[in-house]
C-alpha cells in the first residue's frame, strides 16, 4: 500500500531537487545547507556572504508562510536539551569535517555520482541507524 | 542583485520542499533511521524525488561549464576519501539520529520549532564555529 506520506515525501523531494537545480544552474553553487551556513559562521565564506544570507533568508522565511495550510505542523523536537546540545554539536562538527550533509552529499553528491557524496551518505546512514538502535532500543533515551 | 533574488528563491523552495516532504518532523526522520523498530521509508521517496531533477541538472551543467549568472560550475572534488569525510560523516549520522534534525530542516523550522529547535541550531552553529580549530589540531595539514 502506498501511503500519502510517501507521495508528499516525493513531491517535497522534487521541490528540494528543483531548488538545488536552480541554485546550480543559475547561481553556479552547490546547494548544501551545512556549507552555506557553515562557511558563513566560521568566516571562510565572507566573499559570498550576501548570496548565502539571501539563501538562508528564503529557507527560514518561506516555511512559516506555508504552515497555516497544514493542520498543525509539529517538529516533535525533543524537550531534552542535553540530547539536543549533544546532537547539535555532532551535526555541526560532523558536517563541517565531512564537508557536507544530507543536501550537499546526499542530494547534490549522489546525483553527480560523486564517490565522496556516495560514501558520506552511506556512512551517515550507517551511523544514524546504529545510534538510533543504541539510543532508542538499548538506552531508551529518545 | 539577480544573484541574491535567485539565491532567496532557491532557499525558499528548499524550505518549502522540506516542509511539504515532512522532513521538518524529527519523528519521521528518526523513523527512517529506526530500521530495528517501526521503520518509516518516507525519506527514501524524498531523496529519490530530489535526486531526479538534480541528475538532469548536473548533465546540463557539466556540458555548459558556466552557470547562467556567469559563475563556473563547481569542479569535481578530488575523489579520494580522507579521514575528515569518514569521521565527520559518522559523527553527523550519530547526531542526526539523536535529534532527528540535519542542518536544512533545523533551519527551515526554526521559526515554529520552539525552544528545542533553537537549542539544536545554536549548538550546531557552535560546532561549526569550533571545527576549523579542531581540524588543525587533530588532522595533519594538507601537504
Amino acid at each position: 500500500m502506498i501511503e500519502p506520506d510517501w507521495i508528499w515525501g516525493f513531491v517535497g523531494g522534487l521541490m528540494i531537487g528543483l531548488a538545488a537545480t536552480l541554485y546550480l544552474l543559475v547561481n553556479g553553487r552547490i546547494m548544501g545547507a551545512s556549507g552555506i551556513v557553515g562557511d558563513l559562521v566560521d568566516g571562510s565564506g565572507r566573499a559570498t556572504a550576501a548570496e548565502r544570507l539571501a539563501f538562508l533568508a528564503g529557507l527560514i522565511a518561506v516555511p512559516p508562510l506555508l504552515v497555516p495550510l497544514y493542520r498543525g505542523v509539529d517538529t516533535h523536537v525533543s524537550s531534552n536539551f542535553g540530547v539536543l546540545i549533544a546532537a547539535g554539536l555532532l551535526v555541526g562538527i560532523g558536517t563541517r569535517l565531512a564537508n557536507g550533509c544530507t543536501s550537499g552529499h546526499g542530494v547534490c553528491g549522489i546525483s553527480r555520482l560523486s564517490p565522496r557524496g556516495i560514501v558520506a551518505t552511506a556512512l551517515y546512514l550507517l551511523a544514524g541507524g546504529l545510534m538510533m538502535f543504541l539510543a532508542r532500543h538499548l538506552g531508551g533515551m529518545i | 542583485m539577480r544573484r541574491l533574488i535567485f539565491a532567496a528563491l532557491a532557499g525558499g523552495l528548499f524550505g518549502a520542499g522540506l516542509l511539504v516532504s515532512g522532513m521538518v518532523d524529527t519523528l519521521k526522520v528518526q523513523g527512517w533511521l529506526d530500521v530495528f523498530g517501526d521503520w518509516d521509508p518516507t525519506l527514501a521517496f524524498v531523496l529519490g524525488g530530489a535526486i531526479l531533477p538534480m541528475a538532469l541538472a548536473w548533465r546540463w551543467a557539466e556540458r555548459r561549464k558556466v552557470a547562467v549568472l556567469g559563475t563556473p560550475v563547481p569542479a569535481r572534488h578530488d575523489p579520494r576519501l580522507d579521514s575528515g569525510l569518514v569521521i565527520g560523516s559518522l559523527l553527523f549520522g550519530a547526531g542526526w539520529a539523536l535529534a532527528g534534525f540535519c542542518p536544512g530542516p533545523a533551519l527551515a523550522s526554526i521559526t515554529f520549532g520552539g525552544w528545542g529547535g533553537l537549542v539544536f541550531v545554536a549548538a550546531m552553529l557552535a560546532g561549526m564555529v569550533a571545527t576549523p580549530a579542531l581540524r588543525t589540531r587533530f588532522t595533519p595539514a594538507h601537504t
